[in-house]
């Protein structure tokens, strides 16, 4: 489970005077849904792009289970699965032959339990042209894992993706990592990254500004927790009390809601309070600041 | 080989069901041929005797020329070389396939011109077939590598249109198709020497029809041979996966190389 898969170490990539990609570092481990976190032009493309050997790295050093992405692309093609963020297909290809032409080229039996799983089953014979651009991109995610390799990178993968599509392609990604794949995700969905990955990285014009599991960052944010209280007696309400690390307290719909810097004494302060005032329970929530939350704090500053 | 299989059988089946390679392949062809047979030779008697090369050479410039590079560009354009090369397709394969079934169309419809046109239009039968097979291979060879060539350098659909059209036109022209090369103005000769449908019409006439030529016969067969592998070498070093690769071999202009067995073709001009 903590094999290294793909290493990432000093990377650069130029485009003439521009610096897209400036040193970053990170490593994927087998099993494990690893997230490229970024506005555009981030440099999250460009660094799957030269990991699925597309491109060529300008400096550092880029390695898949012991494969230079930039020399070795035949063994590489056997070892990972890509979901571009844009590709395309021939129009006249159905969707049958996809599926066989590329598994062909991989040497496996072509998958159409797979199609059939992505909802693509009554649309063997439909041309690529024919689908919709969810149908497209559920074919291209097919395809990417038809030949079931060790790491699958999905580039924004659920861009264009009715609900049904989603839950059903988040199932599959889970699927994958429970079988030992690792999952390389560059996303823009904030929840997708926060409910997918295991670990992210957060890239701002070419650099890699935090790094850590979603609940990691979350935590150590300057972004209030908030806590959500209801009273049978609505003590606090009427005693207007402040808490340890409560920068904020408003009132809203019979709750008290405290915003805290530090939710656990403010957890403990509130129920000590309730309990000498002789105020029962009636419901608790504690939220933290959403992953989204934490990476506009990370990128605006 | 299922692999190739599947490719080669897939591209096949683009060359008949997308209805521009239909019409490239089979559809404009095979009407030129019908209104050539009819219209031409009632004009001139005298072109039932080159009818057959004529034809053929036309089909196959068509095909290759007109209908094979622009698939390739928009390939490149719309990102699907991308989704093959991740995807374990090799380079040589994305464009030999495409040409070796483009090359397959169009000697179908030399096929048929070819068994047709004595019966339908009166066209001169060549003296030996073996030649003319020959002739008619190495030409769809040659013309091949030009199509995958311009397919691998054209930078967009009209820069397709562009190279194709350099080469398709005045082949039509000063080609030897419409009129032979020994009729053209001397100033005009060593510019037809330059084309392939030239070379092909004089292999055709010297060596399946035993026929008085205008250049080396011998020589032209040589010239296309060497064109076609010129051609192809040259695409496959310069094949590019994505039009915004920043890693890609050699400069466009090094395509311009393959015109070198052709100007060696001026020296053999009698």
């Amino acid at each position: 489970m903590n094999e290294t898969v793909v290493t990432v170490q000093d990377f650069r990539k130029v485009y003439g005077d521009f610096v897209a990609v400036d040193g970053i570092s990170f490593h994927a481990r087998r099993g494990e849904i690893f997230g490229l976190l970024g506005p555009n032009g981030a440099g999250k493309t460009s660094t799957l792009e030269c990991l699925e050997g597309l491109r060529r790295a300008d400096g550092g050093r880029l390695d898949i289970m012991g494969v230079d992405p930039g020399r070795d692309t035949r063994r590489l093609q056997n070892l990972i699965g890509v979901q571009l963020q844009t590709s395309g297909l021939p129009a006249d290809m159905s969707v049958a032959e996809a599926m066989k032409f590329f598994c062909a080229y991989h040497g496996v039996a072509p998958r159409f339990d797979l199609l059939e799983r992505l909802g693509l089953g009554e649309k063997l014979r439909s041309t690529y042209h024919e689908l919709s651009t969810g149908q497209q991109r559920r074919l291209a995610l097919a395809l990417a894992v038809a030949h079931q390799p060790p790491i699958v990178i999905l580039d924004e993968p659920t861009a264009g993706l009715d609900v049904a599509s989603r839950v059903e392609l988040h199932a599959l990604m889970q699927e994958l990592r429970d079988a030992g794949s690792s999952i390389l995700l560059a996303t823009h969905d904030m929840a997708e990254a926060e409910k997918m990955t295991d670990r992210v990285a957060i890239l701002l014009k070419g650099r890699i500004v935090a790094t850590g599991s979603p609940r990691e960052l979350t935590a150590t944010g300057a972004g209030f927790t908030k806590v959500s209280v209801r009273s049978e007696n609505a003590a606090l309400s009427h005693d207007n009390v402040s808490f340890p690390a409560v920068g904020k307290h408003v009132l809203k719909d019979a709750y008290d809601i405290y915003f805290s810097t530090d939710p656990a004494p403010t957890v403990s302060a509130i129920l000590e309070y309730l309990a000498a005032h002789d105020d029962k329970l009636i419901d608790l929530r504690v939220e933290r600041p959403s992953l989204e939350e934490r990476f506009l704090e990370i990128t605006a500053a | 080989m299922t692999a190739f299989v599947n490719h080669f059988a897939f591209e096949f089946k683009t060359g008949l069901r997308n209805p521009t390679q239909m019409l490239m392949n089979y559809l404009f062809p095979l009407a030129f041929y019908a209104l050539m047979g009819l219209v031409m030779t009632q004009i001139n008697p005298d072109f039932k005797e080159t009818l057959l090369p004529a034809m053929i050479i036309f089909a196959v410039l068509v095909s290759t020329l007109l209908g094979m590079p622009g698939p390739l560009v928009e390939a490149r354009e719309a990102g699907i070389f991308r989704s093959f090369k991740i995807n374990g397709v090799p380079a040589l394969s994305i464009l030999a396939i495409p040409a070796l079934t483009t090359i397959f169309h169009a000697l179908i419809v030399s096929a048929l011109i070819a068994l047709t046109a004595s019966s339908l239009f009166g066209g001169a039968a060549p003296v030996d077939w073996g030649s003319f097979v020959l002739v008619a291979l190495v030409t769809a060879f040659a013309c091949g590598g030009l199509g995958a060539l311009i397919g691998v350098i054209a930078t967009g659909s009209r820069s397709t249109v562009l190279w194709s059209q350099l080469i398709f036109l005045p082949s039509m022209l000063i080609g030897g198709l419409m009129l032979p090369v020994s009729l053209l103005p001397e100033s005009i000769r060593p510019a037809s020497a330059l084309l392939p449908s030239t070379h092909a019409m004089q292999a055709f006439l010297g060596l399946a029809y035993r026929q008085e030529t205008s250049i080396d016969p011998l020589a032209s067969f040589l010239i296309l041979a060497v064109n076609g592998i010129l051609a192809f070498g040259l695409a496959i070093y310069l094949f590019n996966w994505d039009s915004r690769n920043d890693a890609r071999r050699g400069h466009s202009l090094m395509a311009l190389l393959v015109v070198v067995p052709y100007l060696a073709g001026i020296f053999f001009l009698k």
